[in-house]
């Protein structure tokens, strides 16, 4: 039993690179998102095919290839090495804004084309459209598909392990594994349960958001009624 | 400093092994993950502890890193005497994981056949298996083949995480080049390239796929 | 050649039929009337063995469709005994429902091979016979999309009469046709009624074709038998004050 303590314990220490990855990446991905996924829809043919690139260049490359590509060869490139685990938050921010991107172009494509009309009636200028009229709207849509999205972020993070970040996957498989080896069974059954305990936080801090999304729309829709 | 077109010549042929291994891995590892995702689909549709069992093992899978899953199976199955290699371990961790999402897949397409056919089919007294492989999957798996599609070529781009227990993939084969001569630009800027060419029109083709399955 | 002896079927606290007495000779053509709701498909599912009875027992050609004989005992019936007890039982529904991965000669060889054991060129022969009855003998090897509405559920008729069926169950089979098309598959009913002794239960919305097609109107309301009589006096002198509202509200009289 203390054997089991003292591996959370191992465990946790690695928890604060794995929680910065995450929110951090997180926070990148959603601003990334909805820069390159407004891109996607702007009137400009250069904003968009620039936008584009990004987004299939991210989509079409592995996650792995990027970490080690901003890790070992931009620092040759830019005569600066990257602390790890920003090198880590900017690539999980990459790769997931590429994806988030569609996900954003998705949601606003699929508000009502009257919509824009009734906005347009209003003389609201185009940015007053998309922030008080279409994004409100939007956001709603994207909501469960972000959550997924997002998960799938928590569980890239345990990639930043090649890049000797100490996150939670490193912690288990360079403290404890050679350390307690005959017990590697719960012990990665531990580690598992570290990411699914932060998965099922994800999914219920998401699942508040739609809800309050949800209602706020609510109350938009009876005020404008 | 920068690029060096004859290093880029001496590491290639390495650089293309990998891609080999990567390539390999993600088709087998596709294979298992069709058919054993497919198994789930249908044991989810089964009696309630079995069905209570799949799901539940398929929501852990999903929602924990596929490079812990790597290394659970890399270092536990040889506590319980199965020792098998780096890359056989690879394609077992991967068509587990993306069984898990290929389920979802297959049952959004089994839902998709109409209560109709299930009650003719029972109406006609055709057996339970006959029902499956008969009436519900040859309806159900031509709409889900793009979802499918989509998966393999996600798998293709997770596979080089299989570094993590040493496999020599296109990554691998970047990683020990590197650190040899400790020129980096060229092997992840070739590597990255190899991924793209093969990604890219694959998931044209998908998509391909996809309107004119949304076609018919 | 069907027997329900006190059945009861209830979803959860809804109780859809309740206490249903009321058998069905054999040859005999018996249609269901009733308003919406009141369980008349029901009472088709439960003889398909799509729906379980919640209480009470089922008897088709002798034998209990819902339960099964074990040591002198009714017990539950399992996967098994039901399914040998519907191969004898056929039944169109009002969707039509036919495979659509399958050609309409695989819709109607499809059952025969795989459950009569019958052969390959049986079943064909089978399938070419009835598909003639049907009219439909050149779209053997058309697809179900590629046919009317009608057609469809004339492939349906030969699909579940492929099976050589002792009861025939016909639920709302016109309904969702184009008013044109329902004299076609009517007609062919008829025929069917006309030059074969299966039993047949259908629930239809098609007086006219009630009454000169059954020898017994079971008029339904509320899960419960209201009024059971020949259709020359159900239709022309209703008993019951339910049956007169029904009658007047659907013929509009
Ligand atoms: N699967 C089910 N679950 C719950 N309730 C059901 C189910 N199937 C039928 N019911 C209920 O049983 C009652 C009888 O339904 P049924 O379909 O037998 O009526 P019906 O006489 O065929 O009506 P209609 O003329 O509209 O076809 C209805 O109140 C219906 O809501
Ligand atoms: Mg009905």
């Amino acid at each position: 039993m203390s054997d089991l303590s003292t591996w959370f314990q191992v465990l946790l220490l690695g928890l604060p690179a794995t929680l910065i990855a995450t929110v951090g990446g997180i926070a990148l991905t959603v601003v990334l998102s909805f820069v390159a996924g407004l891109a996607l829809l702007s009137p400009s043919r250069t904003v968009r095919v620039v936008s584009r690139i990004y987004v299939e260049g991210l989509r079409g490359t592995s996650e792995v290839v990027q970490l080690f590509w901003i890790f070992f060869a931009l620092p040759v490139l830019v005569g600066f090495q990257i602390v790890p685990i920003w090198a880590g938050v900017l690539v999980l921010g990459l790769n997931h804004g590429a994806y988030g991107a569609e996900i954003v172009r998705g949601a606003v494509q699929s508000v009502p084309r009257a919509q824009y009309e009734g906005a347009l009636a209003l003389s609201l200028s185009p940015a007053q459209r998309m922030r008080r009229v279409i994004l409100p709207q939007a956001v709603v849509e994207m909501l469960p598909p972000a959550g997924n999205l997002f998960i799938q972020l928590l569980k890239s993070t345990a990639l930043l392990s090649f890049v000797f970040v100490q996150d939670v996957t490193r912690q288990a498989h360079d403290v404890l594994i050679p350390a307690f080896n005959p017990y590697v069974f719960p012990i990665l059954l531990l580690t598992l349960a570290f990411y699914l305990v932060l998965s099922l936080l994800i999914t219920a801090g998401m699942r508040a958001l739609e809800r309050v999304a949800g209602r706020r729309l609510g109350r938009v829709a009876v005020g404008v009624g | 400093m920068t690029w060096d077109w004859n290093y880029v010549a001496d590491v290639l042929p390495a650089l293309l092994d990998g891609l080999r291994i990567t390539v390999i891995a993600t088709l087998l590892g596709s294979l298992v993950a069709l058919v054993l995702g497919l198994v789930f689909a249908v044991l989810m549709r089964g009696p309630a502890p079995v069905r209570v069992v799949v799901r539940a093992l398929v929501e852990f899978v999903r929602s924990t890193p596929l490079l812990v899953q790597v290394f659970f199976l890399f270092f536990v199955l040889p506590q319980f005497g199965v020792t098998l290699g780096a890359l056989v371990v690879g394609v077992i961790a991967l068509g587990l994981h993306y069984a898990a999402y290929n389920s979802e897949v297959y049952r959004a397409g089994i839902e998709a056949v109409p209560r109709g056919q299930w009650e003719a089919a029972t109406a006609l007294s055709l057996p339970r298996s006959r029902v499956w492989t008969g009436v519900v999957l040859p309806q159900a798996i031509p709409r889900v083949l793009p979802a499918l599609g989509n998966n393999v070529i996600s798998m293709f781009k997770e596979t080089p995480l299989l570094i993590g227990i040493g496999v020599l993939d296109i990554v691998g084969q970047a990683r020990e080049a590197g650190n040899t001569t400790f020129r980096y630009v060229e092997v992840y800027t070739i590597a990255g390239l190899l991924f793209l060419v093969l990604s890219y029109p694959a998931a044209l083709l998908v998509r391909r796929l996809e309107r004119r399955v949304v076609g018919t | 050649m069907i027997v329900f002896e006190g059945v009861e079927k209830r979803f959860g606290d809804n109780v859809v039929l309740s206490d249903l007495d009321f058998t069905v000779a054999s040859g005999e053509h018996v249609t269901l009337i009733g308003p919406s709701g009141s369980g008349k498909t029901t009472i088709l599912r439960l003889l398909m063995c799509l729906e379980a009875v919640s209480d009470g027992v089922i008897r088709v050609g002798g034998r209990p469709l819902s339960h099964m004989e074990k040591g002198g005992r009714l017990v539950p019936a399992d996967e098994k005994h039901s399914r040998e007890v519907r191969k004898h039982i056929g039944m169109v529904f009002q969707q039509f429902n036919l495979f659509p991965n399958m050609t309409v000669r695989g819709n109607l060889v499809e059952a025969p091979t795989r459950v009569l054991g019958l052969s390959r060129d049986e079943a064909d022969a089978r399938a070419v016979e009835l598909l003639d009855l049907v009219g439909l003998a050149e779209k053997i090897d058309e697809h179900p999309s590629r046919l009317s509405g009608g057609q469809q559920q004339r492939v349906a008729i030969a699909r579940a009469l492929a099976m050589r069926p002792d009861v025939l169950l016909l639920d709302e089979v016109t309904s969702a046709l184009d008013p044109e098309l329902v004299a076609g598959v009517l007609k062919l009913l008829r025929e069917i009624g006309e030059t074969t002794d299966i039993t047949i239960l259908c629930v239809t919305h098609e007086m006219g074709f009630a009454r000169d097609f059954s020898h017994r109107v079971m008029m339904f309301d509320g899960g419960r038998i209201v009024e059971d009589a020949p259709p020359e006096e159900l239709f022309t002198a209703p008993r019951e004050p339910r049956t007169q509202e029904f009658l007047r509200a659907v013929l509009g009289r």
